[in-house]
């Protein structure tokens, strides 16, 4: 279990390491808190040519309130979270999250963008971001473009990240304060993957809500209709109304065939939203 | 239930340092500081490391190996390796089929992760991309990946030379026939998991020449070093005399460990062709996928009995998937033969019969793990007496107490001849019934649970046969046959105690409890006796740790010799009191008469310092003795423990907590009542794991799905609870102070109490659940089916 031999660099600031990664006919992987690249590198199953090291990219750690959003540079780490660093916008909805994911060695240097960069649907933060209804700033030598955060992950490890481009920001809304959140996961052992994740942010006074069903095979699904969950209107009496047989015929529709996975990805569901109605 | 013999321990049983002494472990000074040594911490000159390419494919011919022009001088394929034998373990029941397992693949490869050819480096990275560069050239063959189907005709063969999967089949009957008529019978198929050991450390092994000693040394992460000798001396043709077997510390063995590995005899052929020391340190996914497998049982049973809940018979097809080699010592069979004599466990009946298969499959090899076959026939029996408790209308706990081993039939035979010393079964099951508190899970049943989980309450029981010896393993014909157990014992010139013994330590805390047994026998303080052991050079010749037999033996090895030596200085003590050698005897280390005592210390110095003070007719061994020990008899001790544990399901989510759990346990005469408690926590632990999450899946074509500890769950410190101990000491009979072996025992009850409660919490749904681990999917999936099968059809 030790990595091919890879190159290796670490530089100092953004445009650098964009230079870095723009290398034509250099097969290039960025590494930040390393704690999936790490385990994948040494497995062999990953086996590029040269490393990108962004952890000593200053600008990448910022975390500020910018007007009704929160900034969070992509190396914030999950600590920086889950130990209230970075200023909170979501009634501690951010805070929970990074404190349940995995164990505190991972959440010490793992970060929220590499995370993200991974794409690994059983992770926490590609379900919870989608349903806080953040927004992921990409850049590359080309320019940056803004992609919302159900539209970045597209697949099982596969992201809308270009060849050449990073994720360098993230920007997490200010929740309403009118504004529930919910968010649940079933794991074998605490700390390890999630096999399903409900996370939820519904404004009963504003008949809204984001509902996203995580770790499944594929991309998490943030629910089109989500009035549908709740018999066709978001009421204060949601939780009352919460539907599993809606809830159930998405995932069967999203090509999760097994009854039981079905079963188990509702249960979590609702007891998202049972939590954001707490 | 104690044992009322009178140690000679002045300071009396449960106190001081000796036997019943909760003495703190001696070799915790070192492991807690982090200064142990272990084969990965070893560092010799000019050391270079190994890595393996291993076969992608779980069944294929080898076409070509294709090695990159510039790596032609590290890669080795087993064309290079002349002279080296493939491992065989051989038993000697009838039917056995042999297997030989070269140790780089020669022709086919018959599991995924064997080895097919060495590459050497001077760094384990570098080796690793040579390993890379070299491509096989491999067809394909049908994979036998389903022990089950692997029995049916046609399907593929794994030896081509046999001609089917079985490496043996066994038959057991007693009087089945008078069983039939029982108003009660229940039938079920009911499956164990393939696990992996997952000891903290992995294999490892060093190997280097010593010209001046013409001898090979292999440090090795093993538990039975002198069998690890005498398998490679097989492999490699070499005299014993000229092979060393150094096991350092080691980070747990749990029988992995006790097994001779393809590549100690790669690394021992390369080390000597090549000049220089080489080192491979098994990686963790080498672990998983590659070795170190075990547990996978699936039984057909059938249990009759009578309306009342007292057991007309057991009907059983147990099959065992086997892997594709036969592992040494231990053999292809022991798991599935073992199966058929160990079954019945502590039940009596009157009829009895059992078949077994040891199949064949392209899966890594079958090894012995802690509570070897008893983890699964324990799941099979306890599950089935839940069955035959629901049929007769009675209380789980209520059908084990009609139907266990009484005390007063102690000495008992059981239908399988098993001799069971000594004990009280039913009350540990009565213990650990009032201590559970089942009538009050009852009440609380009835009520329902705020948090609309539905709770069980479930038990088990099982008997441990350890320290088993000559009469039992002659039988099995295996290349390995336990006789008598030594030990040497060597006062130092300065009146310190050395210990040599052949059994290991990789967890039991032999430094502790041998150092307990000498200062029952000579009164040395624990803190000057040093206990030798992991080293063919340094010890006496012994099969080594397994079987839950190195506090029997080597304990009684050790207090036969400790009580040789303290006669020798006996003598030489009244000698020096001018007293006749009956009018003094040895106490808390010092030997006293009335004219006053002369202690060990200055007893070894007059041996070794002052010869001129010696009685004329001394011992001429002096203070130094090799002993030997074998219990009175050697079909085994028996010790036993009732298992209960409270579960609540999670029916939505199919999940599992264990509320409480309590063991009532005999393990006979306790030396270290503290030792016997973590042997007891880190059993559990495994237990769980077997219960709830260990699992090595493989899909059709022979992949191992669980690759890495990510997808191969153990048990954590969220996973484990707290259990509740009680201890009974029941002595044996037969051993030095009454001991028994408990190593194994913690491990073997828990998936059948856990499992029992579990389908006690799910009962009134309808729901049962007959295969470990009990996994939310599952839980979820029997739920489901269940109510799909109520439905009214449309």
């Amino acid at each position: 279990m030790k990595p091919a031999p890879f190159g290796y660099v670490r530089p100092r600031d953004l445009p650098a390491a964009l230079a870095a990664l723009g290398e034509p006919e250099v097969s290039a992987r960025i590494i930040a808190g390393g704690q999936s690249l790490g385990p994948m590198l040494n497995l062999r199953l990953v086996e590029p040519q040269l490393i990108v090291d962004i952890t000593g990219l200053a600008e990448l750690k910022q975390a500020e309130r910018c007007g009704d959003e929160l900034v969070l540079g992509a190396c914030v780490t999950h600590a920086d979270i889950e130990d209230g660093r970075v200023p909170d916008v979501t009634g501690g909805a951010m805070q929970r999250v990074a404190g349940s994911i995995a164990y505190r060695a991972v959440r010490n240097r793992g970060t929220v963008g590499g995370s993200l960069s991974h794409a690994d649907p059983a992770a926490d933060w590609v379900s919870a971001l989608a349903a806080f209804g953040a927004k992921l700033t990409l850049r590359s030598l080309a320019g940056s473009r803004t992609l919302a955060m159900e539209a970045f992950v597209v697949g099982a490890l596969e992201s809308a990240l270009r060849a050449g481009e990073i994720v360098e920001t993230i920007h997490i809304p200010v929740m309403p304060a009118s504004a529930h959140w919910g968010y649940f996961k079933a794991c074998r052992k605490p700390g390890e993957f999630a096999h399903a994740i409900g996370a939820v942010m519904i404004d009963p006074s504003a008949g809204t809500a984001r509902v996203v069903i995580g770790a499944i095979d594929s991309a998490p699904i943030l629910i089109a209709n989500p009035a549908e969950l709740f018999g066709g209107r978001i009421g204060g009496d949601y939780k009352e109304r919460f539907d599993a047989r809606v809830a159930d015929a998405i995932l069967a529709k999203a090509g999760v065939a097994s009854p039981a996975h079905r079963h188990i990805h509702v249960g979590v569901l609702q007891r998202a939203v049972r939590e954001a109605a707490a | 239930m104690r044992n009322e013999r009178d140690f000679s321990s002045a300071d009396g049983a449960g106190a001081g340092q000796g036997v019943g002494a909760r003495l703190p472990r001696k070799e915790d000074d070192r492991l807690m500081r982090g200064r142990g040594q272990f084969v990965a911490d070893i560092r010799l000159a000019g050391l270079q490391d190994v890595a393996f390419v291993r076969s992608p494919l779980a069944h294929a011919r080898i076409r070509a190996i294709d090695v990159p022009e510039r790596y032609r001088a590290n890669v080795f394929t087993a064309a290079d390796l002349t002279g080296v034998n493939p491992i065989r373990a051989v038993s000697g029941l009838p039917g056995f089929k042999i297997s030989e397992q070269p140790v780089l693949a020669v022709g086919k490869v018959r599991q995924v992760g064997e080895l097919v050819a060495m590459c050497v480096a001077p760094t384990r990275a570098e080796a690793e991309d040579i390993a890379a560069a070299v491509t096989l050239d491999l067809e394909e063959l049908p994979a036998v990946h389903d022990m089950r189907k692997a029995r049916e005709a046609g399907s593929a063969l794994v030896h081509e030379e046999w001609v089917d999967n079985v490496f043996l089949e066994t038959n057991f009957e007693v009087d089945i026939s008078s069983a039939l008529d029982a108003p009660i019978k229940v039938t079920r198929e009911i499956s164990t998991a393939r696990q992996c050991m997952s000891p903290l450390e992995g294999r490892g092994v060093v190997a280097t020449f010593d010209q001046r000693l013409d001898q090979l040394t292999l440090y090795s992460a093993a538990q039975m070093p002198h069998i690890t000798r005498s398998g490679l001396a097989e492999c490699l043709g070499m005299e014993q005399g000229r092979i060393r077997v150094v096991s350092p510390d080691v980070g747990g063995g749990f029988g992995h460990k006790g097994i001779l590995l393809p590549e100690e005899v790669c690394l021992s052929w390369l080390t000597m062709h090549r000049g220089h020391p080489v080192r491979w340190t098994e990686d963790r996914r080498e672990h998983l996928t590659a070795s170190s497998n075990c547990r996978e049982h699936h039984y057909r049973i059938t249990v009759y009995a009578d309306r009342d809940g007292r057991l007309r018979g057991i009907d059983c097809e147990a099959t065992v998937d086997s892997g594709a080699y036969s592992s040494y010592p231990f053999s292809a069979c022991l798991e599935a033969a073992q199966v058929a004599s160990i079954l019945p466990g502590p039940y009596l009946m009157p009829a009895y019969r059992c078949r077994t298969f040891s199949v064949a499959t392209n899966k890594c090899p079958i090894l012995p793990y802690r509570g070897v076959a008893r983890s699964g026939v324990c799941f099979a029996l306890e599950l089935m007496l839940d069955l035959v408790a629901v049929e007769a209308g009675l209380e789980p706990g209520e059908v084990r107490l009609r139907n266990l081993v009484r005390p007063e039939q102690m000495p008992f035979d059981n239908i399988t001849k098993k001799h069971f010393d000594s004990g009280d079964y039913p009350e540990a099951m009565r213990r650990a019934l009032a201590s559970i508190d089942v009538e009050g899970v009852r009440a609380r049943q009835r009520n329902g649970e705020m948090d609309g989980r539905r709770i069980g309450v479930g038990v088990s029981i099982y008997c441990e046969q350890a320290a088993h010896g000559t009469s039992v393993y002659s039988g099995w014909g295996i290349p390995m046959v336990p006789g008598h157990e030594q030990a040497s014992a060597r006062l130092t010139p300065d009146g310190g105690l050395e210990l040599r013994v052949g059994v290991h330590s990789h967890g039991q805390s032999m430094e502790t409890t041998l150092a307990q047994v000498a200062h029952e026998m000579l009164g040395v303080d624990t803190a000057k006796v040093r206990l030798i052991l992991g080293d063919t050079a340094m010890t006496p010749y012994s099969t080594g740790t397994w079987g839950s037999r190195s506090m029997v033996m080597a304990g009684g090895a050790v207090a036969a010799a400790c009580r040789e030596l303290g006669e020798r200085a006996r003598r030489i003590g009244a000698k020096l009191l001018q007293h006749d050698p009956d009018a003094v005897v040895l106490q808390n280390g010092e030997v006293r008469g009335v004219n006053g005592s002369v202690t060990l210390r200055e007893i070894a110095h007059t041996w070794y310092r002052r010869p001129q003070d010696l009685p004329v007719d001394v011992d001429p061994g002096g203070l130094e003795v090799t002993s030997g020990y074998k219990p009175q008899r050697d079909s085994g001790t028996f010790s036993y423990a009732a298992h209960a544990a409270l579960v609540a399901v999670d029916c939505q989510l199919g999940e599992i907590e264990i509320l409480d759990y309590v063991i009532v346990e005999d393990g006979g005469t306790l030396v270290n009542p503290m030792v016997v408690d973590g042997q007891i926590y880190g059993g559990l632990a495994q237990g769980i794991g077997t219960a709830l999450y260990e699992e090595m899946p493989f899909d059709a074509a022979g992949q191992p799905l669980a690759t890495t500890l990510a997808d191969y769950l153990l048990p954590g410190p969220t996973e484990v609870p707290a259990p509740r101990l009680d201890h009974m000491e029941t002595p044996s009979p037969y051993t030095q102070f009454g001991m028994k072996g408990i190593g194994e025992g913690g491990a073997i009850a828990p998936p059948a109490a856990i499992a029992n409660a579990v389908n006690d919490a799910l009962r009134p749904l309808g729901v049962e659940l007959m295969q470990s681990p009990i996994t939310p999917y599952r839980v979820v999936e029997a739920i489901l089916a269940r109510r799909d099968a109520e439905r009214p059809a449309a």
